[in-house]
């Protein structure tokens, strides 16, 4: 039989050897146990408990977990009161407080942690003792010495405002005393709450009779000449007359001992995924003591993961197990009050959701925190009415209902209208342009009709524009019967009273090929209209390609000059960088182009280009000269870039080749005019690195040679996984489906209608029907178009050869000298 | 400062049909607008919002869109049609081929 030691008789220790057993260790090996406190086993849990009700502990129900037979019975020998204090790792001993010298095959520590007592004046009768009256809450023995000590006493000081130290104060208030918590944090519980719950909590002790004082470190202890506590001297809350101070200030791993022996420590004693020491196969640590992975775990419920693999492994009834961490997840009553806390308490990436419940009044406060629609955290208090399916949620991962909400509440969630009438007047509507919802009411009451006119009078939703819903629904509330149907939202453009297919069928007809003879001719009263202009230009470009009548004054200022105008009224220039491949010859000349032109800012941009940020207009032509780069169209409602990972040439997971589709895509697509810009990305395998999940079109490689193709994805103002158009067999076939997909979004979507808008009006059933299976017979001609529309293509940025018009490149600001913008 | 009276900008096909082109005057910017239907106009260059160069905006008969943020200006008058702030408007006349501003 081989001998196996246990230092550690508090939970973990007695849980590993119980699991032990049940594997049929007993029958493996000859079980000793060292145990620090002179008494069996016990439910440490159960402490705060017992203070309460102020019981003998031979009376408190279910404190004891093993009683003395059970070791007897199973052949055990238990060392109580004795402590191990040093490891010979390599005889294999350990040797005891009391002289004794033991054997071991293998090794389990499991000595816990002890209360931290924080420096602090007063707190120490000598180098061991505390001063009378000054206690730590961890131990059964600290626990029956408060229970004495608070006889008589009127009032108490808790230290810490933790669990613990609330749970002292509450069996404290049970002996009758007055009890202050005094805790350095601005939030109670602060390890498991965020600083809103710690409020909430904070005001529910304030009812139960506590005071609190929070943002208040302790500085001394005060106590008579006796040597009797008299109070506590706070920084902030000046001296509290209390007769007793519990301590409770966080723990700290018993390390010690594996110190002294050698075993590598941090905050605990480092083990690996078996639990063993990383320095000794024949020592494991469990526990409070133990640290897997940088991490501590203070709490029961790791305690038990980490026993039943320790076990498993142990007797070899898994030889493969393995402990891969916990995931926290507690509930307890503290101090009366209910709280279930489990994984984040905040949220910690800006696109995790968080969902927020407060109604303080009745102590409650509720929080769920979702990370890729998984549940990674969730806090109640108050109210724990929920905690098992969240709890299910948490462990299992399982999918969440899309109303987050509905893991708080049964109820209905008020219908998005009511949302917007109950929404506050202060409250700002439209984030970009800081509209309020009561500008927009005040406006419908100044007498607006429609919400096109709303959205034109006080700009709402005319920046990123992911607040148009809101609007809308704001305003149709605020109309009520009086809404009426605005006729222009269906046109294209606002000063010609049709929509897309009718304006380009009439455009056909009339054999109209710029956009001036289209206002002439299809316009109120045949005026030209300055916000017409430019959805014209793209649309005839797209229809008519080289046979298109190019007329520079129907451009936007970026399309006119081939680059994007910043707030300065200097440019950004990004050459062409097909699949975000460049070379050194190419980062060479930029480099030279940045040095010569006095570039301010250069900067990577997420389409993974190179971005000139703060050239002078006047300084375009030469700039595009020198770099001898065609144009990376990053300035125009059109096809923009194609992002790729690194495919199959060096990534060993790579399935496709997205590097090489990328570049081909983007060379043969490069510059397209579209209603709204075009973000692509092609990415090796599912792993997603060129997040094609969230492009206009996203190309990505699955196994068996094959490519999904997804359209309508955006991680802009708005963030949409894009729909799965279909799967290919070859890299042709992308080519010609992406295009396919992208001329008829060119033909059919609203102007400035991004792909993410256009896929889920259409319907991704519909697009598969007309682009992947040819319902409507449309896809040779869909084709044709295309290609008509890239054979028009020409490199803008040749025109540095020959100006379009005269002073094309011509500082617009005279006077101001530029840049303006800070330089990096 | 730039004196009252009136000053010589150049030739007129400077400003290509239907765009804008700015100038300076002395401590004086202005925009001058040649709308395709015919006309001249010139405003303070500066867009009062954000300080975009309103030589660069988008023009139809009546206004000038800032490229900027979309503000727009009445040619006539500098009157803004979508805020609160308006631009200075000088008188601007064609003269002999040449663009002749009154300050």
């Amino acid at each position: 039989m081989r001998k196996l030691v246990v230092v550690g008789n508090g939970m973990a220790g007695a849980r590993t050897v119980e699991e032990i057993l049940a594997r049929g260790g007993g029958e493996m090996f000859r079980i000793t146990m060292f145990g620090d406190e002179p008494h069996g086993n016990y439910n440490r849990i159960l402490l705060s408990e017992l203070l309460a009700r102020g019981a003998d502990p031979d009376e408190q129900e279910d404190l004891f977990l093993n009683p003395w037979e059970w070791y007897r019975e199973n052949g055990i020998t238990l060392h109580a009161g004795v402590r191990v204090v040093r490891i010979d790792p390599f005889a294999h001993r350990v040797y005891a407080d009391d002289g004794s010298i033991t054997r071991y095959d293998q090794l389990v520590l499991a000595t816990g942690s002890r209360p931290f007592f924080p420096p602090m004046e007063g707190i120490w009768a000598d180098d061991k003792t505390l001063t009378p009256g000054v206690f730590g809450f961890r131990t059964l023995r600290d626990t029956t010495a408060m229970m004495r000590y608070a006889g008589g006493k009127q009032r108490a000081a808790v230290i810490g405002g933790g669990l613990l130290g609330l749970e002292a104060g509450r069996g404290l208030q049970a002996h009758g005393l007055d009890v202050h918590v005094v805790h350095s944090a601005e939030g109670l519980m602060n390890q498991q709450l965020d600083a809103q719950a710690g409020r909430v909590l904070r005001h529910s002790l304030e009812q139960l009779g506590f005071t609190v004082h929070t943002g208040t470190r302790t500085t001394a202890i005060r106590r008579t000449t006796g040597g009797a506590v008299t109070g506590v001297v706070t920084a902030d809350a000046g001296t509290l007359d209390v007769d007793m101070v519990v301590i409770a200030t966080g723990i700290r791993p018993n390390i010690g001992l594996a110190m002294v022996s050698g075993l590598e420590t941090q905050r605990g004693i480092v083990v690996d995924d078996q639990l063993r020491s990383v320095d000794d196969d024949d020592i494991y640590a469990v526990g409070e003591c133990a640290q897997h992975r940088g991490k501590v775990y203070g709490l029961v419920a790791p305690l038990w993961e980490q026993a039943a693999v320790l076990a498993d492994h142990i007797t070899g009834a898994d030889p493969l197990a393995a402990y891969h961490g916990s995931q926290l997840a507690t509930k307890l009553k503290v101090a009366g009050v209910d709280v279930a806390a489990m994984g984040l308490k905040e949220p910690e990436r800006p696109d995790d959701e968080f969902v927020q419940f407060s109604e303080p009044r009745r102590g409650v406060y509720q929080t769920v925190i979702i990370r890729d629609g998984i549940l990674v955290g969730a806090t109640l208090l108050g109210d724990v009415s929920k905690v098992a399916a969240l709890t299910q949620a948490f462990d299992r991962r399982v999918p969440l209902p899309e109303e987050r909400v509905k893991l708080l509440f049964d109820i209905g969630v008020p219908p998005p209208e009511v949302g917007a009438e109950e929404l506050d007047d202060q409250a700002q509507v439209c984030n970009c342009n800081g509209v309020s919802k009561g500008q927009l009411v005040a406006c419908v009451t100044g007498g607006q009709r429609s919400v096109g006119g709303v959205m034109a009078a006080t700009r709402a939703g005319k920046g990123c524009g992911s607040c148009k819903g809101l609007v809308s629904d704001i305003v149709t509330a605020a109309l009520g019967a009086d809404l009426q149907a605005d006729p222009a939202e269906g046109y294209y453009v606002p000063c010609i009273p049709m929509d897309k297919p009718q304006l380009m069928a009439e455009i056909r007809r009339c054999g109209l090929r710029s956009p001036s003879a289209v206002f002439t001719a299809l316009a109120q009263e045949g005026a030209e209209h300055a916000g017409s202009k430019m959805a014209l230009a793209s649309l005839l470009k797209m229809m008519w390609g080289e046979q298109y009548i190019d007329e520079r004054d129907a451009r936007f200022i970026n399309d006119r000059v081939h680059a994007n105008i910043q707030r300065d009224g200097t440019f950004s220039v990004v050459p062409q960088m097909a699949g975000g491949v460049t070379s050194a010859a190419q980062l060479r000349r930029i480099a030279d182009v940045a040095e010569r032109y006095n570039v301010p800012l250069i900067k990577l941009t997420g389409g993974q280009r190179i971005d000139l940020l703060g050239v002078r207009k006047e300084d375009l032509p030469g700039v595009w000269a020198d770099l001898d780069m065609p144009s990376g169209h990053a300035y125009g409602k059109s096809f923009r870039t194609v992002k790729t990972c690194v495919g199959t040439d060096f990534c060993r997971f790579g399935l496709g080749d997205s590097t090489r589709l990328g570049i081909d895509i983007e060379q043969r697509y490069h510059g397209l005019e579209s209603p709204a810009k075009m973000k692509l990305a092609v990415s090796g395998c599912p792993r997603n690195c060129a997040e094609s999940y969230v492009k206009d079109v996203g190309v990505v490689a699955v196994e068996g040679g094959r490519w999904e193709i997804y359209v309508g994805g955006a991680a802009g103002a708005t963030v949409r996984k894009g729909d799965l158009l279909t799967t290919v067999d070859s890299r042709d076939e992308v080519l010609t489906l992406a295009g396919r997909f992208m001329q008829y979004y060119r033909e059919n979507a609203r102007w400035l209608e991004r792909s993410y808008d256009f896929v889920p009006r259409i319907g991704v059933a519909e697009l598969q029907a007309i682009v992947v299976q040819d319902r409507d017979g449309i896809a040779g001609r869909l084709d044709e178009a295309m290609q008509h529309s890239l054979d028009a293509y020409r490199d803008p940025w040749q025109e540095h050869l020959q100006p379009a018009t005269e002073g094309q490149f011509r500082d617009a600001l005279p006077l101001i000298a530029l840049p303006k913008v800070p330089v990096r | 400062m730039t004196g009252a009276g009136l000053y010589r900008l150049g030739r007129m096909d400077q400003i290509p049909v239907g765009e804008g082109r700015a100038f300076a005057v002395g401590d004086e910017q202005v925009a001058v607008f040649r709308p395709r239907g015919g006309g001249l106009h010139a405003l303070q260059a500066i867009c009062p919002h954000r300080g975009g160069p309103l030589a660069d905006g988008l023009i139809d008969a009546g206004q000038v869109v800032c490229p900027l943020h979309n503000h727009a200006f009445r040619l006539a008058d500098g009157h803004c049609t979508t805020g609160e702030w308006s631009v200075r408007a000088f008188p601007v006349a064609e003269d002999n081929g040449e663009v002749v501003v009154r300050f």
